[in-house]
């Protein structure tokens, strides 16, 4: 489904991505952990397609396209999502009128009609059960005045609408309570199918007690420098990352 | 009658035309009208159609625009023709009670039946006779004669508008819709003058839209005065929708007594030349106003708000809120100046003007001043000048929404704060309408009245 090759990338001459390899599988769950500054947000917001960084080296297959080439837009309909880490607030542009537009230009590049009315009210109101997001949330602003949990909750509600084939939850459990951070991963399981793919970055191992990864891998200094099961997790957890800053210690 | 005149030195031609057409000019008039021209005329000649010199219209020179061939209508020949009947108003959630007026003069207007009693709507030559002594009292009063050459110019030429009284403890329900309509094959210099008395304890809100039926250029010069009586509540909403080779200068004079509350909102959906003056004046304790302004402006527009906000009295609140969004190479102008005189205690009074500047082309001044002179005040003002935000366009993007439909989601985004102050429901949500088909492009102010979506011309946009 993905597939990253030595991947570089860099922001104003700086380089944070250093060459990382990575494949995903149909239904597999990736967790990317790694130490601040190691380069976990610049990987989703390069796969997610944010122009202020720029890919000097590498290439990404997504479903057999090359997604380098392809525009943010075409990259989501295409089924990438990414959860944002800090979710922007747009006041004056609804949730309705954000999700509906956003459902019908992925309708319209799958060759489809848009959504109707009452078809478009059932999917939020099936989709907002299914992710236990507050029902007036949705009829606010984007993001507006959210609480840092109300936002969260907020994009598993968006990728729950939008039904992508790969999620990318970029600390999605930062400055989450317990309660939050087990509404969001229940939202995230209950989305889980064989086709649908995710890669969860966090900093800590609380998220993937409940979202359990087949794969662990630590990303630092832009390269990832160890990759293993989800016992891996539980050892960084308990170690930090010093020892393996030390391992690899340039 | 109509008079064509060619205008190159400014006042030398326009005094020329004052004195030859006098006669005219006073004829069916109000005496009250009358008996201020020849001053308003003095002032006129002195300070002349303001330049970037004057720094009240820095970045606005009004001077080139009151230039050229222009034709002046002296009696209302045009008004009696049938122009107002290919404009009714029948958008059925725009309940409005509508007055037209044809290059500045009082036309046609709903039936007064279905006025509540006691409700005044008519002509200012009219006016005289209905409401002799509301008029007599009110008229010249608060528009800034002595101050600002404009005002003087109209005072001096104007012949025609409307006149609205609201008697003591009446409300209106359905807004007064003024349309007036700017038509001929001629360019065109008009004058409108208006005055709006909502007396105690009554209710009116004012819809002034301003409309171009031919390609012709057209020059208008508006003033409207406004008594908000005790504890009365007052609002007009300016639409403005006109073609690139329109000038406007609109003035709103408002004059506030005790408990009275206020709003006026400047609507410039699209206008060549649009120069909007606002003043309030807070003359009583307890008055709240609350002063509005929206500006869309593309290609070669400009918009200029100028707004006073005079809070003599103490215990009164203002609040001021300008957006403009500036495309291609569009300019425009804010200055908003707030006044606390010193025994204007606990005044609140805020104040913000945000531009979105698209291109780099586009250009906005803005100039925020605060003049207090009291000691126990709340005051506040700021202005900003900025482009979209790149990271909540990724954000869109990110959900799979396109450039185009990001950018005019975010445009009015930008924009939804100033429409959100409207106070009369179906029209916000026909404003809503409009702006975003404004941001889509779609928006033919020639196809149609803004407000009400009747046929106008067939003039191109130009």
């Amino acid at each position: 489904m993905l597939v990253i090759k030595d991947l570089h990338a860099k922001i104003e001459d700086k380089e944070i991505l250093r060459g990382i390899n990575l494949e995903v599988k149909p239904g597999e769950v990736h967790a990317i952990m790694g130490p601040n500054g190691a380069g976990k947000s610049t990987l989703s917001s390069v796969l997610a397609g944010n122009e202020k960084f720029e890919v000097s080296e590498g290439s990404v297959s997504f479903n057999d396209k090359e997604l380098l080439e392809l525009s943010p837009e075409d990259r989501a309909r295409e089924g990438l999502f990414l959860s944002f880490q800090y979710p922007i607030e747009i006041p004056g542009v609804s949730m309705v009128n954000f999700m509906r537009t956003a459902v019908n230009e992925h309708r319209k590049y799958r060759g489809e009609d848009p959504i109707s009315a009452s078809e478009f009210l059932k999917l939020m109101r099936d989709k907002k059960k299914l992710v236990e997001i507050d029902s007036n949330l949705t009829n606010r602003s984007v993001n507006e005045g959210f609480s840092g949990g109300e936002k969260k909750k907020n994009e598993i509600f968006q990728m729950a609408m939008l039904e992508p084939k790969l999620a990318i939850l970029d600390e999605t459990d930062s400055g989450l309570d317990i309660d939050a951070l087990r509404v969001v991963a229940n939202g995230v399981n209950k989305l889980k199918s064989p086709e649908r793919s995710t890669i969860v970055i966090t900093h800590y191992q609380r998220l993937l007690d409940y979202i359990v990864p087949d794969y662990v891998h630590v990303l630092y200094k832009g390269r990832i420098v160890k990759s293993a099961g989800k016992e891996l997790a539980l050892e960084l957890e308990e170690k930090g990352y010093d020892w393996i800053k030390k391992e690899f210690e340039d | 009658m109509n008079v064509a005149c060619r205008i190159v030195n400014l006042q030398e031609e326009y005094i020329k035309l004052f004195n030859d057409q006098k006669s005219l000019l006073q004829s069916g008039a109000p005496k009250k009208m009358n008996s201020l021209r020849d001053d308003a005329l003095k002032i006129f000649e002195e300070k002349g159609i303001p330049s970037n010199k004057v720094e009240a219209y820095k970045y606005t020179n009004l001077q080139p625009y009151f230039k050229g061939s222009l034709n002046v209508a002296f009696t209302n020949d045009a008004a009696h023709n049938d122009i107002t009947q290919h404009f009714h108003c029948e958008v059925p959630q725009l309940n409005t009670y509508n007055v037209f007026l044809v290059n500045g003069w009082f036309s046609a207007k709903d039936s007064d039946l279905n006025l509540p009693d006691g409700v005044i709507v008519c002509s200012m030559q009219e006016a005289e006779q209905k409401a002799p002594d509301v008029f007599e009292k009110y008229y010249g009063e608060t528009a800034p004669m002595k101050e600002d050459s404009l005002v003087a110019m109209n005072t001096a030429f104007a012949q025609d508008g409307a006149f609205i009284y609201v008697p003591k403890g009446v409300v209106l329900d359905k807004p007064i819709q003024l349309v007036n309509i700017m038509t001929g094959d001629e360019d065109r210099l008009a004058f409108q003058r208006n005055l709006i008395v909502v007396d105690e304890n009554a209710q009116l809100k004012v819809m002034l839209c301003d409309h171009t039926m031919s390609s012709q250029r057209f020059v208008i010069n508006t003033v409207t005065e406004v008594f908000a009586k005790e504890n009365s509540v007052f609002d007009v909403y300016n639409v403005q929708n006109q073609h690139n080779l329109t000038t406007q200068v609109q003035g709103i004079y408002v004059h506030q007594k005790k408990n009275s509350n206020i709003l006026t909102n400047n609507l410039t959906l699209h206008a060549g030349i649009a120069r909007n003056n606002v003043n309030v004046t807070m003359d009583d304790d307890h008055c709240e106003s609350h002063v509005y302004g929206l500006y869309l402006s593309d290609k070669n527009q400009h918009v200029d708000n100028s707004t006073f906000i005079n809070h003599a009295k103490p215990d009164c609140q203002s609040f001021e809120l300008f957006k403009g969004v500036m495309d291609d190479s569009a300019t425009g102008a804010f200055s908003g100046r707030v006044y606390v005189a010193q025994d204007a205690q606990r005044t609140n009074a805020y104040q913000s003007n945000n531009n979105l500047l698209l291109t780099d082309n586009a250009k906005i001044n803005s100039k925020p001043q605060l003049e207090i002179y009291a000691d126990d005040v709340k005051c506040s003002h700021g202005a900003t000048v900025g482009q979209l935000d790149d990271e909540a366009m990724f954000y869109l993007r990110a959900r799979g929404i396109n450039k185009e439909e990001g950018r005019i989601l975010l445009m009015f985004a930008f924009a939804y704060e100033v429409i959100e102050k409207i106070r009369v429901e179906p029209l916000k949500e026909q404003i809503r309408g409009l702006v975003e088909k404004r941001f889509r492009g779609e928006f033919d102010k020639c196809d149609s009245c803004v407000v009400c979506g009747q046929p106008g011309s067939n003039a191109s946009c130009l």
